[in-house]
């Protein structure tokens, strides 16, 4: 049943809503408008700040001095190979995980996810060493693995949920139907799990888009993606906040409007089996 | 060809055995019928035939072949699911036409054999649909096209009308029944309703704990249950027992006597008692009535007319040649 909610508190909820929407958009939309101004006004006070002059030399100067074109593709290659590639082995290994798991399988799930929870850098020197036995440093093909890697337990996880969803007896309905077990997963699975996998690659993308601890480590300059671009800027040298803020803002921007746009799928995909 | 050969039929899940060694043969183009109560194993052996589960032990035959390590996908059978299963993001016509998909067969050839099951089915109208657009009963009828479409050597049937009313689900039976006469392929169908057992069935296999009580046709297994587990689930109302003096008169631990065989007077006969609840059905009367000496009430079937009044002195009489007969370990005495 729906509660009922006044006027007068449904005004101050909203008001509540904004404000905290405004606190933890602010940083970035202060990125954006340092960006747009002359390197001596960005350390200046708020109020001068707003008040100064407004400019788009920043982003020449950026475009200039490194290639975000190429910063830009490396991203894309990182957020969706990483991603695609994960999908290939998280969606047989959540197959089976919800349509024939056995006694051990919420261990596994655990164990996956506990490996999360381990920081980054204890395992840096062992990954870094193994990069260079392979050659893999700098290389886009290194960083799609690692990135793919750090995000398998989260991708397994909710396909995981997804399938669980999916009657098993359409499954069968499939293997009756002479369906070999590559064309049910393809098929009948997949298809019926399209919005489950929609807001996986759309959640991983973005977190593979936004991982910085590792390419920072493992890439210099070939594989560098949009996360060392602008890790670039803040050189010891000197203070380039609205450089480093045009570059954050060329970095950022793509996934930010892709997330707005996808929203929906995304709320859902976070949401999903939480609600019934 | 449709003949299906189980030898020895085990299935344990862990430590429980479900199906304790179980022998069945059903020969090409019955209409074979698994009854039992809930939980007595009848879809666990369906799903042992279709190979969704494997067996523990034993052997089974499709054909003379050895299927028991086959995948479901070449045993060719075709099985119709109790939610249907329909795949939801496909039309009526791609869920008819998916096995033939699957089995890679010539477009041309998909889609004639898909309008001969629309047209049988009349699914025409609703090739383009999904199945989320269709009633209950036509939803069955596309997961029932979808397995006649690769005409396999028999059909499984897992209580597939169970989700559907009342009304439905006798005009459903009907139509299977047709189906059944029309291709002459084997179908294995499982129940609990011992009514679509018996209207259907050349064969009916009554199941309990994973055993096979009595297999025999309709008729045989009402006329000559084997125990009284048996005679007490086939037939509605179900058969009346009688323990005590009464059967002792009898040689025998335990009498059965179904409804339809009592006849009811108001003055004289062989067993007296007093008329508890009527239920008019028009055509028929079930009387229910306590007679002295039984701790159970028992059900007569009478006149539709027969107007009688709560707590009235009646007399029962049983028809000698259909009285059942069962010894202390509840077997038939012949």
């Amino acid at each position: 049943m729906a509660r009922a909610v006044t006027t007068q508190r449904k005004t101050i909820n909203t008001a509540v809503a904004w404000a905290i929407g405004l606190l933890i958009f602010f940083p970035i939309l202060w990125i954006i408008i340092l960006s747009f101004k002359a390197e001596g006004d960005a350390i200046k006070t708020p109020i001068e700040v707003l008040s100064s002059a407004w400019t788009l030399e920043n982003y020449g100067v950026v475009q200039e001095r490194s290639d975000y074109a190429k910063h830009f593709m490396n991203s894309v290659i990182f957020a969706f190979g990483s991603t695609l590639l994960g999908l290939a082995i998280a969606i047989p290994a959540a197959w089976s995980m919800a349509f024939v798991p056995s006694k051990r399988t919420k261990d596994i799930l655990l164990w996956m996810l506990s490996t999360k929870m381990l920081p980054a850098v204890g395992v840096l020197y062992p990954i870094y060493l193994l990069f260079i036995k392979l050659g893999w440093l700098d290389s886009r093909i290194g960083m799609v693995i690692v990135l793919m890697l750090i995000n398998l337990p989260i991708i397994v996880w909710m396909l995981y949920t997804y399938f669980r969803e999916i009657p098993g007896e359409i499954l069968e309905a499939a293997r009756m139907d002479g369906a070999s077990l590559r064309e049910e997963i393809l098929f009948v699975l997949t298809p019926m799990a399209i919005p489950g996998i929609a807001s996986t690659v759309l959640l991983n993308v973005i977190l593979a888009w936004n991982e910085a601890f590792w390419t920072l480590n493992l890439t210099a300059a070939s594989a560098a993606p949009l996360t060392a671009f602008i890790a670039s800027y803040s050189s010891p040298e000197g203070l380039f906040y609205a450089k480093l803020s045009a570059a954050s803002t060329m970095a950022i921007a793509p996934i930010l409007i892709m997330g707005w746009f996808s929203q929906k799928q995304l709320v859902r995909g976070l949401t999903f089996g939480a609600v019934k | 060809m449709g003949r299906i050969t189980l030898e020895k039929v085990t299935k344990r899940f862990g430590d429980v055995e479900v199906i304790p060694p179980l022998d069945l043969t059903i020969e090409d183009g019955e209409f074979v019928v698994f009854v039992g109560p809930s939980g007595c194993g009848k879809s666990t052996l369906l799903r042992l035939i279709a190979g969704l589960e494997d067996v523990s032990g034993g052997e089974i035959r499709i054909d003379g072949t050895a299927a028991t390590s086959l995948p479901p996908a070449k045993r060719r059978l075709a099985m119709v699911f109790q939610s249907y299963a329909l795949y939801p993001h496909m039309s009526v016509r791609k869920n008819i036409a998916f096995p033939l998909r699957m089995a890679k067969m010539d477009q041309a050839e998909q889609a004639r054999r898909v309008e001969d099951a629309a047209r049988v089915l009349n699914l025409t109208d609703y090739l383009d649909r999904r199945p989320g657009q269709l009633s209950g009963g036509q939803r069955q009828r596309v997961a029932i096209g979808r397995a006649i479409v690769r005409e396999p050597a028999a059909f499984l049937f897992d209580e597939p009308l169970s989700n559907l009313d009342a009304a439905l689900r006798v005009g459903m039976r009907l139509e299977i029944s047709e189906l059944h006469k029309r291709l002459q392929t084997t179908m294995i169908y499982v129940t609990h309703d011992q009514v679509e057992a018996m209207t259907m069935a050349d064969k009916i296999v009554v199941l309990q704990a994973g055993k096979i009580e009595q297999t025999g046709s309709p008729l045989e297994l009402y006329r000559n249950p084997q125990n009284k587990f048996v005679a007490g689930f086939i037939g509605s109302p179900k058969m009346n027992f009688l323990t005590g003096d009464v059967a002792q008169a009898m040689d025998a631990h335990t009498i059965g006597i179904r409804p339809e065989h009592l006849s009811l007077s108001t003055d004289t006969g062989m067993w007296k008692g007093v008329v508890g609840v009527s239920e008019h059905l028009g055509s028929d009367t079930f009387v229910h009535v306590d007679v002295e000496g039984q701790s159970e009430h028992l059900t007569v079937r009478a006149n539709g007319e027969l107007d009688l009044k709560y707590k009235q002195t009646v007399y029962l009489t049983p028809m000698e040649a259909h009285i059942h007969r069962f010894d202390g370990d509840d077997l038939r005495i012949a």
